[in-house]
C-alpha cells in the first residue's frame, strides 16, 4: 500500500496487466477514454485562457490529473452520484454537465452552476474537505433507501466522492472516513493525490502513502499512478461494484502531479522547480494513451481529425458561452437556497427587490 | 472591418495594476484566438495573456516596461469582422476608474501585496536553470528588492525606515531585527520620533542628501522648537521593577474576555500614570500665557505618540481617565493602527492634556522627551530588561533577576515643581511595582 502505485499502462504506452488489479483492455472503449481525456484538456485551456481575457475571475487547473478524473467516471453506473471538489471538470464532462455550466461559479454569474440530480453530478465544494461528510451522509440515505446489496444491477448504487492530498488533513475528511467505516457505507474515496496542497507538499501533511491511511480506518486503500488511465478506471470500478454490494468503502489513491499553479491566482515558482513539474510533464497522461491507441491501431487519420474538430467547436461553445452566461437575478440567492421558500426568507426577499428597485 | 480593444484584465483577484514585461507581438502582426500577446508581471506572477480575438495588431497602447492600470486597453487588434468599432467585452471595462491615491490598495486576505516599485523577484526555485523562456527578450533588469521577513518589514514600516537603505548583517543579505532597530536608533530623535524619507529627495554631486523639511517632518520641527525654548522642561528618571505587572499582565491576557484585547507592558505604564495623575493633577494642566492663567484639566485626553511612515504623531485618546484596562488598551490599539494608516482622524489630535512616549519598541532604555506643545508632562517608557535587583523581602536583602523598565517624566517647570514631578512619577512607579496597590 505504500510501495510503488499499481500501473497497467506505463509511461511509455505499453499495457501489462497486474495480478494485483485485473483488468481486460477491451472490457471499455478505450476511444472514448482518450476522447473524453482530450475534451477535459481543452475545456481546462480554453477556461485558462477567458481567465487570463479577464473572463473568469479565477479557475482552478487539472492539467495532468485527466487520467485520474476520466477513468474514475467511466467507472460509474448512471444511478451513481458523484461529490466532486471544484477541480473535477474531467468529471463533469463525463456526467454531461455542459462545461459552460462549470464557469458561472469562476465568472461570478451563479453559486452553483447546474442541477446535481440531472446528472447525478454535485455542486463543486470549495470548502476543503467537506464534500466527504455530504457523501457519507448521502450514501447513509442508500443504505436506508435499501439500494444496496440486492444485486439488481438497475437498483444498487454507490457515492463516488473526489478529494485532494490537502483534504487528508481536514477534521471533516477523517470523520467521515470513521463514519464510513462504522456503517460499512457504499461509498469509495478518490483521492487525486496531486502532492501539493496550494504550496504544502504531501511530504508535510503525512508519514504514510494517502492509500495506507485506510488501514487505521479499517478499510480497502488502493495505490494506483494517477496518470494511467486503466488504473484509475479499473480501481474505481472494483470499489465501486464492492460499494454497491454492501462491502462497504474504499479509499482509492491516485498518484498524480497538478501541473498548473493552483490556481490561476497562484504562483507555483515560489514554491517548487520546473525540473519537478518537467519530469511530469513526461508522465503525461493523454500522450501514454495516444501511444498505445496508435500501437494498438485504434487510433486512425478519421478519428483524430473528429477528435480535433469535436475540441474545436467545444473551444468556442466556452469562449461564446462564458460570454453569454445570464446574469443572476437579485431573487436566485434567496430562491435557491431552500427547496421551499420559508416564510421570512420570502420577506427578507421582497424587501432586497424593493430595495435595488429604488436604487434603479 | 472593425477594431476591437483588449483592456488589461485582473488576472488575480483583486489587483490593480501590471506591468508589461514583454510584447510578443508587434503592429501589423496576424494574431489567432487565445495566442500569447504578451507578458505581464502582477504583484502575485508573471503570466501571458492570450487574445480574445483573431485579426491584425493594429496598435499597442502601451511599450514594454509601463505599469498599466486595470482596465485600460493594451492592444486594439483589426478583426476581419464587419460592424461598428467595438471593444473588448470584458468584465474589466466595468473596473472602477483607476486612482492614484499614494495608498496602497486595499487587496483580499491571502493575496499578494503590491510592492513597492513594479519588480518583483523572478520567479525561481533554487536548482533551476534561468533560461525558462528563451523565446522571449530578456526582462528588465530586477535589482530585487530588500530581504527580511515581514515581521522586520512592518517594523521597519512602523518606524518610517526604507529597508533599502539599512544594512543588512543577517545571512545571505538579511536585514534582521536588529539592523532595523539599529538604524532606527541612528536616526531616532527621543520624543520626536523618525520621518519616512521626503519625496523629492535629491542627492547632490558630493553625496550630500538634501531632503525638503515639509509635511510631519516640517510640522514636528516647529511644535519641537517651540515647546523646547519656551517650556523650562526638567527631566526625572526611575527605574521600576515590573515583574508583578508583568505577570499580572499574564493572567489578565488568558482571560475570556480579553482574548481579542492585545495588551502590552504600557497598557499598564498607561493606566498606572492615569491613576497617579489624580493625586497630582497639576500634570495634566496648560500654562495660558495670554490670561497668565493655569488651566488645570479635569478630563485626561492621554496622547501616546505613534511613529508612522509619514513620522511622528501624537493622536490622544478622550477622557482616558474613565476607561477600564480593557478599553483603555482598545483605544491604544485602535489609535496606534489607524496612526500607522494614516488614518487618524483630525479630532484625535486634537486636545491633548498629557502624553505617553513609548521608546522601549526601540529597544531604548530611557531618554528626555520633550513636551508636546501646551502640555505640562510626558512620561518616556523605556524597554523593559531582566536585570539583576536587590530584592527586599522578610528574610532580608538577596539579588535576583527581575524585569525592569525605566520611566522618564519630562515636565514643564513653570507649572509644577519637583515635587509634583517627583511624586507623580513615585506614584506610577509604585502602582507598577505592586498593582495590588491600585486597589487602595
Amino acid at each position: 500500500m505504500n510501495g510503488e502505485p499499481i500501473s497497467l499502462l506505463n509511461a511509455g504506452g505499453n499495457f501489462t496487466s497486474s495480478p494485483e488489479l485485473p483488468f481486460e483492455t477491451d472490457s471499455t472503449d478505450v476511444l472514448a477514454l482518450y476522447n473524453d481525456m482530450l475534451m477535459a484538456r481543452t475545456v481546462d485551456t480554453e477556461a485558462i485562457a477567458l481567465q487570463r481575457q479577464g473572463e473568469l475571475g479565477l479557475w482552478p487547473s487539472m492539467l495532468g490529473q485527466e487520467a485520474a478524473q476520466i477513468g474514475a467516471a467511466h467507472a460509474l453506473n448512471p444511478r451513481d452520484i458523484v461529490f466532486p471538489t471544484y477541480r473535477e471538470h474531467g468529471v463533469a464532462w463525463c456526467r454531461g454537465v455542459d462545461p459552460v455550466d462549470l464557469l458561472g461559479l469562476f465568472r461570478g454569474t451563479t453559486l452553483g452552476g447546474w442541477n446535481p440530480t440531472e446528472n447525478n453530478f454535485n455542486l463543486y465544494t470549495l470548502v476543503i474537505g467537506a464534500q466527504t461528510l455530504h457523501a457519507v451522509g448521502y450514501a447513509m440515505g442508500i443504505l436506508r433507501d435499501g439500494d444496496v446489496g440486492t444485486g439488481d444491477p438497475d437498483r444498487d448504487r454507490a457515492v463516488l466522492v473526489f478529494l485532494g492530498d490537502g483534504a487528508l488533513s481536514e477534521g471533516e475528511t477523517n470523520e467521515a472516513f470513521v463514519w464510513a467505516a462504522a456503517q460499512n457505507l457504499p461509498v469509495v474515496f478518490f483521492c487525486q493525490n496531486n502532492q501539493w496542497a496550494i504550496s504544502a507538499p504531501y511530504s508535510v501533511q503525512s508519514r504514510v502513502s494517502v492509500a495506507q491511511r485506510a488501514q487505521g480506518y479499517g478499510f480497502k486503500g488502493v495505490r494506483v499512478d494517477g496518470n494511467d488511465v486503466f488504473a484509475c478506471l479499473a480501481a474505481t470500478r472494483e470499489a465501486l461494484a464492492a460499494a454497491r454490494a454492501g462491502q462497504g468503502p474504499t479509499l482509492i489513491e491516485a498518484l498524480t502531479y497538478r501541473r498548473n499553479p493552483h490556481t490561476t491566482s497562484d504562483d507555483d515558482g515560489r514554491y517548487r522547480t520546473l525540473a519537478e513539474n518537467d519530469a511530469w510533464a513526461a508522465l503525461d497522461p493523454i500522450d501514454r494513451l495516444r501511444t498505445y491507441l496508435q500501437s494498438t491501431g485504434l487510433l486512425n487519420d478519421a478519428n483524430v481529425e473528429d477528435i480535433s474538430r469535436r475540441g474545436k467547436a467545444l473551444a468556442e461553445h466556452l469562449r461564446a458561452g462564458c460570454r453569454a452566461l445570464p446574469f443572476p437575478g437579485h431573487a436566485s440567492p434567496f430562491q435557491n437556497t431552500y427547496a421551499d421558500l420559508p416564510d421570512e426568507l420570502e420577506r427578507q426577499m421582497n424587501e432586497h427587490l424593493e430595495f435595488v428597485e429604488a436604487g434603479e | 472591418m472593425s477594431i476591437k480593444q483588449f483592456s488589461l484584465p485582473d488576472v488575480g483577484e483583486g489587483l490593480t495594476e501590471a506591468e508589461i514585461v514583454t510584447w510578443l507581438v508587434k503592429r501589423g502582426d496576424i494574431v489567432e484566438v487565445n495566442q500569447a500577446i504578451v507578458e505581464i508581471e502582477t504583484a502575485k506572477s508573471l503570466v501571458e495573456l492570450p487574445s480574445p480575438f483573431a485579426g491584425e495588431v493594429h496598435e499597442l497602447h502601451a511599450v514594454a516596461g509601463e505599469t498599466v492600470d486595470v482596465g485600460n486597453p493594451i492592444i486594439s487588434i483589426e478583426t476581419g469582422e464587419t460592424g461598428s468599432t467595438g471593444t473588448s467585452p470584458t468584465p474589466a471595462e466595468e473596473a472602477p476608474p483607476a486612482t492614484d491615491t499614494g495608498e496602497d490598495p486595499k487587496l483580499l486576505v491571502g493575496y499578494g501585496a503590491r510592492e513597492i516599485g513594479t519588480h518583483r523577484r523572478r520567479r525561481k526555485v533554487k536548482g533551476e536553470v534561468p533560461a525558462e523562456r528563451p523565446s522571449v527578450a530578456p526582462m528588465t533588469p530586477v535589482g530585487g528588492p530588500p530581504k527580511a521577513s515581514p515581521p522586520v518589514r512592518k517594523l521597519a514600516k512602523d518606524l518610517g525606515l526604507d529597508l533599502a537603505a539599512i544594512t543588512p548583517t543577517g545571512e545571505g543579505g538579511v536585514r534582521t531585527r536588529a539592523d532595523v532597530l539599529k538604524a532606527s536608533a541612528g536616526s531616532a530623535v527621543i520624543a520626536a520620533g523618525q520621518d519616512a524619507p521626503g519625496t523629492g529627495t535629491d542627492v547632490a554631486d558630493n553625496g550630500e542628501l538634501r531632503i525638503p523639511i515639509k509635511g510631519v517632518r516640517k510640522h514636528t520641527a516647529a511644535a519641537m522648537v517651540k515647546s523646547a525654548f519656551t517650556a523650562p522642561h526638567v527631566t526625572e528618571f526611575v527605574s521600576v521593577d515590573v515583574t508583578k505587572s508583568l505577570d499580572l499582565l499574564r493572567q489578565v491576557g488568558q482571560r475570556r474576555d480579553f482574548r481579542d484585547v492585545k495588551l502590552t507592558p504600557l497598557t499598564f505604564v498607561a493606566k498606572a500614570f492615569l491613576k497617579a495623575l489624580r493625586d497630582t493633577p497639576e500634570a495634566n494642566s496648560r500654562w495660558d500665557d495670554a490670561a497668565q492663567e493655569i488651566v488645570q484639566m479635569r478630563k485626561v485626553n492621554l496622547g501616546i505618540a505613534a511613529a508612522t511612515p509619514r513620522g511622528l504623531v501624537v493622536p490622544n485618546i478622550k477622557g482616558a481617565e474613565t476607561l477600564s484596562l480593557k478599553e483603555l488598551a482598545q483605544e491604544i490599539n485602535s489609535l496606534g493602527s489607524a496612526a500607522r494608516e494614516g488614518k487618524t482622524p483630525q479630532t484625535a489630535m486634537a486636545g491633548g492634556t498629557v502624553t505617553i512616549t513609548n521608546i522601549g519598541v526601540f529597544g531604548i532604555d530611557t531618554g528626555t522627551p520633550i513636551l508636546n506643545p501646551g502640555e505640562t508632562a510626558i512620561l518616556a517608557v523605556g524597554t523593559v530588561r531582566r536585570m539583576p535587583w536587590v530584592i527586599q523581602d522578610e528574610e532580608g536583602e538577596r539579588l535576583g533577576i527581575r524585569s525592569v523598565l525605566q520611566l522618564a517624566l519630562s515636565f514643564d517647570h513653570r507649572v509644577m515643581d519637583g515635587q509634583q514631578g517627583s511624586r507623580l512619577l513615585a506614584d506610577t512607579a509604585a502602582i507598577l511595582t505592586e498593582p495590588g496597590l491600585s486597589l487602595l
